[in-house]
């Protein structure tokens, strides 16, 4: 058999045959072959990432919209978002993501439940802000305990020509509420991508700039002051994160925004250091309070005991050695944790070959995780990254892996083919292609109705899914017995 | 800390002591109410379950809360996706396409194929032409569909992109490579803000029945029934339909069949499964009956259907009285007596649904869902003498209400009936609390609503996401009845002995026979 890399770039060549000239002439752009090894490589694979999806594939991206709304905004929980135009999108995309929070829903806390102006047609023609302003009010009405509301833009909001930031303005200062205007309509930028970053923006517009007033007694600075940026709280995955930085003598002030409270958010301009789990959707927010707020960041890495602990360390290093002590005495306490998990799973998942797609930081993010398994990765890409996510992602690989931008079901669909994994990770859209041609699969968007991932305690169960994945006995039952040989 | 023999989730994880002190000293740092002052939490949780609560959520006229519909499009792929080798492709955002075959994998637990052209500023600027061009091209290149259904996002509806002079340019500008002169490019315009997912249904079977048949008229007819079955959820109601047609040995073709493609078997994949041929479809136009199983899905088809002078029309055959009519419909249309066949399993319904009366008789339901769903399955709860309290429909068109007030008007407790057109789940919270129901009939979405007032759901619609497999059964016909039937009575016995488990304090009626 030929190398992994030859096959890999065989693949690679294969799968764009299929394309006519000139959407072949553009994705060819977008599959690398990424190596460990290979200096001369500017992006891993060399791959170029970040523009338009080519026209009439199947696309796994999602919009701005899903970016601010779905992403960045909605996890908020004691704030109402409003998915403001047509119906559809708060629809799908209501409570889908895992994001958990504490509280209680309809009462104070909104997560879960779709608010939606429902536009019709003569809102439409007419434009949609004076019903804008009569949603923002039956909002407070019915829903008193909620410190603040963002509008979420659909596409139609500007097209039509609707000035939300008035209306939204108008209604704040009548009320003294936070109103949040996010022009995040789904047509703009190529991706999710954007609405990361105009939610981004609001944050600072709205929220820092604007200071709204919060409830309960004002949070006294300490030096051990921590903010985890870029965690969505998915099947709890912050939680399982915040134990640890806890553990080691830091204070998390606040969380990003899974189960986050925009009291936290405010106080997060006085922390001594950002976390960045996420960099792709919150490096934005991280860089404008280094520079309005001189609050350094990092970024770290909770996926797996290898980067967990080189992460701890990262962290502790910024402090002193009292927390350097403590961040030791983490490491040392959960040690044999993770050395009774790894004897346990390693050599049920030893060699077995995983190919991820995935977004924001889990395509090079997980891939320790897998690796402390025994796990190989062999492909991975992002659904919506930058040139920035495709260079760290070369740091991550730990051998020759094939790479794929905005990948599509064709696509992703004959990589698998030519390369055989063991079990293939993405999203819900691709899950039952895969398992349909007797594939294990894990949804790593949601973690499959599993997790926390995140820290020690996730590992335990990350490892324990993937076995369960690899080794569930149903995946013996797709060959009938009556089946000749090579057959299906 | 995990223990390595006993790994559990967060679902478990999370009530060990030391996650619960994470979670309480996190309070301090949030602004939320139930961190300041737990008991304004619970002075408004009471609030809203009261009268004046339910009167100001009533009253509201803008703001939508947990809606009980879906948007056009989502419609217009499912059509496409019952057309043998037919992609759906949708002109204009790709997050729209990405949220409609989420929705319907997550419902489905199945693969949903379906493509975008992607459009962004510059399409919102000079319109959507150029990719469209590009789309259809790919499309047919890399997924070789037979035939491709153009339906639309909002996006392009604000912008008045032209779908039908746009397909002939992007065949035009292909030369025929990709996309031959004859090629079906079928297509409809699905605006998300106006009507439903139903409307899109409808706006998509018309445009492919119209278009494919366009020329195509006979003057003999072929004798052949259409069956077009709606936005139907369940793929056993189309299978249990095709059995009762095929019952009377009728050569039938079902418009918009999608039972195979949202239910492939294990151990290959293929993008496309089942499916109307499209030979079929071409030849609908020369039927000589049709019948919508689904009035208000398809309101615009059955108005073109009228004018092709189709014996038919509608009949939605859910519950009994609905079977009923349908088979008397195909035999008064086939000309043959209803087949023994269908007899025993009427029967069979009828002994079952007299064996269980007594746990559905005056129970209070409450429901929600699509109007023909609501047609037929409160047809089914009057049948077994059950009261409908709440029978709400958020995407209710015209004609509905009357429709519903009238069925309920023959109910003994008809004064105690509502019907709530344009309603959405969060006005149902508030019905739920003032007017209490025995057992909710709904969806996923009811779930959250089963948390607030306790009042069990019984999952029956779409989309349900939580359990699994549902969508296999059927909901029509004599064996659908049947479903229906023993799911309900089998929630109604299951809550009877949640309420009766307690021991030495209700277990007297914890009854091993009933």
């Amino acid at each position: 058999m030929s190398s992994l890399e030859a096959r890999q770039k065989a693949a690679v060549e294969e799968v764009l045959k299929a394309y006519p000239e000139k959407a072949a002439k553009n994705r060819a752009k977008h599959l690398g072959v990424g190596s460990p090894d290979d200096e001369s490589q500017k992006t891993c694979g060399n791959v170029r990432s970040n523009k338009k999806t080519v026209a009439g594939v199947m696309s796994q991206r999602g919009c701005a919209y899903a970016g601010s709304k779905g992403v960045v905004w909605g996890p908020v929980k004691d704030m109402v978002h409003i998915s403001h135009g047509p119906i559809g999108c708060g629809q799908y995309s209501r409570a889908g993501r895992r994001n958990y929070y504490i509280g209680t829903t309809g009462v104070d806390s909104f997560v879960t439940m779709n608010f939606s102006s429902d536009f019709q047609e003569k809102d439409i023609v007419f434009g949609g802000d004076k019903k804008l302003t009569k949603c923002l009010e039956e909002i407070d009405v019915l829903f008193p305990l909620n410190n603040g509301i963002t509008v979420q833009s659909e596409c139609p909001i500007g097209l039509i020509g609707d000035d939300i930031n008035a209306a939204s303005k108008m209604y704040a200062q009548k009320t003294g509420h936070t109103i949040v205007p996010v022009n995040c309509e789904g047509f703009r930028g190529v991706s999710q991508s954007l609405g990361h970053h105009i939610a981004n923006d609001t944050v600072r517009d709205y929220i820092f700039d604007a200071s709204p007033a919060t409830l309960g007694e004002p949070i006294a600075v300490t030096d051990y002051d921590v903010a985890i940026i870029g965690d969505y709280n998915i099947g709890g995955d912050a939680w399982s994160s915040r134990i640890l930085l806890e553990e080691m003598g830091l204070r998390v002030v606040a969380q990003w925004s899974g189960d986050a409270t925009i009291k936290e958010m405010v106080q997060t301009t006085k922390v001594k250091l950002n976390l960045l789990h996420c960099y792709r959707s919150m490096n934005y927010i991280s860089r404008h309070m280094e520079k309005e707020y001189g609050i350094p960041w990092i970024e770290y890495n909770f996926f797996g005991p290898s980067q967990t602990i080189k992460s701890l360390r990262k962290i502790a290093a910024f402090f002193d050695v009292s927390i350097q002590e403590k961040c030791e005495a983490v490491i040392a306490k959960y040690q044999p944790l993770v050395d009774a998990i790894t004897n346990k799973y390693r050599p049920l998942l030893e060699g077995k070959t995983v190919m991820l797609f995935v977004g924001g930081l889990r395509p090079r993010h997980v891939i320790g995780a897998y690796e402390d398994l025994g796990m190989e990765v062999i492909g991975t890409g992002y659904e919506f990254a930058h040139d920035d996510d495709y260079k760290r992602t070369k740091d991550e690989i730990f051998r020759s892996t094939v790479i794929y931008d905005d990948v599509n079901e064709y696509e992703l669909e004959a990589f698998v083919k030519a390369l055989q994994p063991d079990l293939v990770a993405s999203g819900i859209k691709e899950k039952y292609v895969f398992q349909k041609m007797g594939l294990p699969y894990r949804q790593m968007h949601s973690w499959d109705y599993s997790g926390p991932y995140h820290g020690y305690d996730g590992f335990a169960i990350f490892a324990s899914d993937m076995d369960l994945a690899i080794n569930s006995p149903v995946w013996g039952h797709s060959k009938a017995p009556w089946d000749k040989e090579g057959e299906a | 800390m995990q223990e390595l023999e006993n790994i559990v989730n967060g679902q478990r994880l999370f009530q060990r002591p030391e996650y619960l002190e994470v979670l309480e000293n996190k309070k301090q740092f949030e602004g939320g109410m139930g961190a300041i002052n737990p008991a304004k939490v619970e002075e408004i949780a009471e609030w809203t379950k009261s009268w004046d609560y339910r009167e100001k959520n009533l009253a509201r006229e803008a703001i939508t809360v947990n809606p009980a519909k879906a948007c056009q499009p989502l419609g217009a792929v499912m059509v496409a996706l019952g057309f043998e080798n037919t992609m759906p492709y949708v002109h204009g955002s790709h997050g729209c396409v990405a949220y409609f075959r989420s929705y319907f994998t997550k419902h489905f637990k199945e693969p949903t194929p379906c493509v975008s052209d992607s459009m962004t500023e510059d399409a919102a600027v000079f319109g959507g032409l150029a990719n469209m061009k590009d789309g259809l091209k790919n499309c047919a290149a890399l997924y070789k569909p037979e035939m491709i259904a153009v339906s639309t996002t909002c996006m392009a509806e604000v912008i008045g992109d032209d779908l039908y002079a746009f397909a002939l340019a992007a065949k035009e500008e292909d030369g025929g490579e990709f996309l031959p002169a004859d090629f079906p490019i079928t297509y409809a315009h699905t605006p998300s803000f106006t009507g439903s997912h139903i409307t899109g249904y409808d706006n998509m079977m018309h445009g492919i029945m119209s278009q494919l048949t366009e020329g195509n008229k006979k003057e003999e007819t072929n004798g052949k029934i259409n069956i077009i079955p709606g936005f139907e959820t369940y793929i056993g109601s189309i299978r249990s339909v095709k059995a009762i047609v095929e019952a009377f040995g009728a050569s039938y073709t079902m418009l918009g069949d999608h039972s195979d493609q949202w239910d492939m078997p294990a151990g290959d994949y293929s993008m496309f499964a089942g499916g109307t041929p499209i030979a079929d479809a071409k030849d609908c136009i020369n039927a000589k009956a049709t019948i919508s199983l689904q009035k208000y899905a398809t309101v615009k088809t059955m108005k073109m259907v009228k004018k092709w002078k189709h014996a038919g029309g509608v009949s939605n055959p859910i519950g009994l009285k609905g079977t009923d009519e349908f088979v008397m419909k195909l035999s008064e249309l086939t000309g043959v007596e209803v087949p023994q066949k269908l007899k025993v399993e009427r029967g069979r319904l009828v002994d079952a649904m007299q064996d269980s009366y007594p746990y559905m008789h005056a129970k209070k339901f409450a429901i929600w869902g699509d109007p023909d769903f609501l047609v037929g399955v409160v047809s089914f709860l009057l049948e077994m003498g059950a009261y409908p309290t709440h029978v709400l429909c958020h995407n209710a068109p015209k004609g509905w209400e009357d429709e519903m007030r009238a069925m309920l008007d023959t109910s003994p407790a008809a004064a105690n009936c509502h019907v709530w057109a344009g309603k959405d789940l969060w006005h149902m919270r508030s019905l739920l609390f003032t007017e209490p129901v025995d057992f909710m009939i709904g969806n996923s979405y009811g779930k959250e609503l089963m948390r607030d007032t306790k009042i069990p759901l019984i999952y029956i619609g779409f989309p349900i996401f939580d359990r699994h497999h549902l969508h296999r059964y059927s909901i029509s016909g004599y064996d659908g009845a049947l479903n229906l039937l023993t799911w309900i009575t089998n929630k109604v016995l299951d809550q009877l002995d949640e309420e009766t488990k307690n021991i030495a304090s209700t277990d007297y009626f914890f009854d091993l026979v009933r």
